[in-house]
């Protein structure tokens, strides 16, 4: 029996989540394999929601996965795909099968993913849906209506330390905490010392915050999510150290380069925990977390 | 002022359309389109031209001043005998003009525009979405500025995470609306209006389609 995130989150003890994608069809195998692999080695595992606005098999359908293999399931929940009475009824759903973590997002724009042609939804935004669960909780609907059984979850939303401008996110952070956001995962962060100083004054919120490492697997890479990926910024010393690496152990590079971060993490105390995002090469995170003396 | 932005219909769009359709009588409009360029006097005559080399047959055409004005009808009424023999009207008008012309006409008429957005003119041959008609202004608490059409997701509440420098995250060429927002209300001093909770949207202001009765006192 694993323990529930919520406990893990109250212990003090350093988290670790990372994030599984699940399939673009109906083959479960490698994501099946990805959870056996890592439930154990991680308190929680990211079921992502259509990421980058590309259909898959559903977060809720992988976080059930989960949970029949014994892990502890985060569903992410994006406002793109469904208006208030679906996301309502996903919720639910969830808790009624034993999914007691989620993660609220708004979710990248339909444009961005491969059906943009699609109508995005956004009926709700991240802050609109943590506060719905938070009514849900309390035994009715978001019209009001009384809830026949109700739900109680562990519900988190992100952050990016990184944006520029950053005053604009750090409103919408605070929201989100208002909100009732129980933790806080990051978008990916590179420089630690602008990630100290991005805690500083966010830990007066009090709300655990988990740092979002994406695994880099060449200097190309880390170069194309710098052009290409909003609020993430690859320091030039790490796109260096990718390059130098020997021909075929760019990937060796990156699995160091996240370890060393997610130690100098922890024994700095910097926040409360990691979130890996070991984007296609989920098999490697136990190699991530070695190379962090975990 | 308020506009109706026009684009063409792509050519095969239009092909299909005029399937059938042999004898058409071609209307303008001399208000928006005419600014946006998409069926003024000179892209009437452009698709004249392009219609016969297509083998159709033109029975007459015509740029009206205002297409969405009832005074289109008693205009239109003059051309006649030219309307008379086509089989279907072909509308280089917004959406507006078109339905207008349709209600006011017994013919086919088919649209050769795609109504884009409503908007104004911000810059020479730049037109720039202003309102959604939301039924539920918001610009009170957002400095004046409209998140609700120029944030790409409608967001309420601030930003999404995909903002980039101040640019929005579907378009590098479109601003970020809540950064635009936030140096407003910053430069006022008024940032705590950003700060406020905003309620999920009653999308049931006015339900579609929209029909008001004024009751004049």
């Amino acid at each position: 029996m694993v323990a529930s995130f919520k406990d893990v989150l109250k212990s003090g003890e350093f988290v670790i989540t990372a994030e599984v994608a699940p399939p673009k069809g109906t083959n479960l195998e490698s994501a099946k394999h990805h959870i056996e692999l890592l439930k154990d080695k991680v308190h929680a595992l990211n079921l992502t929601d259509h990421q980058s606005s590309v259909m898959r098999y559903p977060s809720l359908g992988t976080a059930l996965m989960v949970k029949e293999l014994g892990g502890e399931p985060i569903l992410q929940m994006t406002c793109r795909d469904r208006n208030r009475l679906a996301l309502q009824a996903d919720l639910l759903f969830a808790y009624s099968r034993g999914v007691t973590n989620v993660l609220c997002l708004t979710g990248d724009s339909v444009v961005v993913g491969d059906h943009k042609e699609a109508k995005g939804v956004f009926d709700l935004d991240s802050c609109q849906l943590l506060r719905t669960v938070r009514t849900l909780e309390k035994g009715y609907d978001l019209a009001g209506n009384q809830l026949d059984g109700g739900v109680k979850f562990c519900a988190g939303a992100i952050v990016t330390p990184e944006a520029n401008p950053l005053e604009p996110q750090l409103i919408k952070f605070e929201k989100k905490i208002e909100a009732g956001a129980d933790f806080i995962q990051t978008q990916a962060v590179y420089d630690l010392d602008n990630f100290k100083s991005f805690m500083e004054y966010a830990r007066p919120f009090g709300v655990k915050i988990l740092a979002g490492i994406i695994l880099l697997t060449s200097a190309g890479m880390a170069r194309f999510m710098n052009k290409n990926v909003p609020g993430v910024f690859v320091p030039p010393d790490l796109i260096e150290e990718m390059s130098a690496a020997p021909k075929g152990k760019a990937l060796s590079a990156g699995i160091k380069i996240a370890g060393r971060m997610i130690k100098r993490i922890k024994d700095e105390n910097i926040c409360e925990g990691v979130h890996i995002m070991a984007i296609g090469r989920e098999e490697t995170v136990p190699d991530i977390l070695a190379a962090a003396g975990l | 002022m308020i506009r109706s932005i026009t684009q063409p219909k792509s050519d095969e769009e239009l092909d299909r359309l005029l399937d059938g359709f042999t004898r058409l009588f071609i209307v303008g409009c001399g208000t928006c389109v005419t600014m946006t360029n998409t069926g003024g006097v000179d892209q009437v005559e452009a698709m004249r031209k392009k219609l016969l080399e297509k083998g159709k047959l033109i029975t007459g055409h015509m740029v009206v001043p205002v297409a969405c004005d009832e005074l289109s009808y008693e205009i239109l009424e003059e051309q006649a005998d030219k309307i008379e023999p086509a089989e279907a009207l072909l509308i280089m008008t917004c959406a507006f003009g078109v339905q207008t012309i349709a209600s006011q006409l017994k013919k086919m008429v088919v649209p050769a525009l795609n109504t884009v957005f409503i908007g104004k003119e911000t810059g020479p041959g730049t037109f720039q979405q202003v309102c959604l008609q939301c039924g539920e202004c918001v610009i009170g608490e957002t400095g004046g500025l409209c998140p609700v059409t120029s944030c790409h997701k409608g967001l309420v509440n601030g930003p999404c995470g995909g903002t980039n420098n101040g640019k929005c995250e579907v378009d590098s060429n479109k601003d970020c609306v809540w950064t635009l927002i936030y140096n407003r209300l910053k430069e006022f001093d008024q940032l705590d209006l950003m700060r406020r909770y905003q309620k999920p949207k009653n999308y049931n202001v006015e339900p579609q389609p929209g029909k008001y009765v004024f009751n004049a006192i």
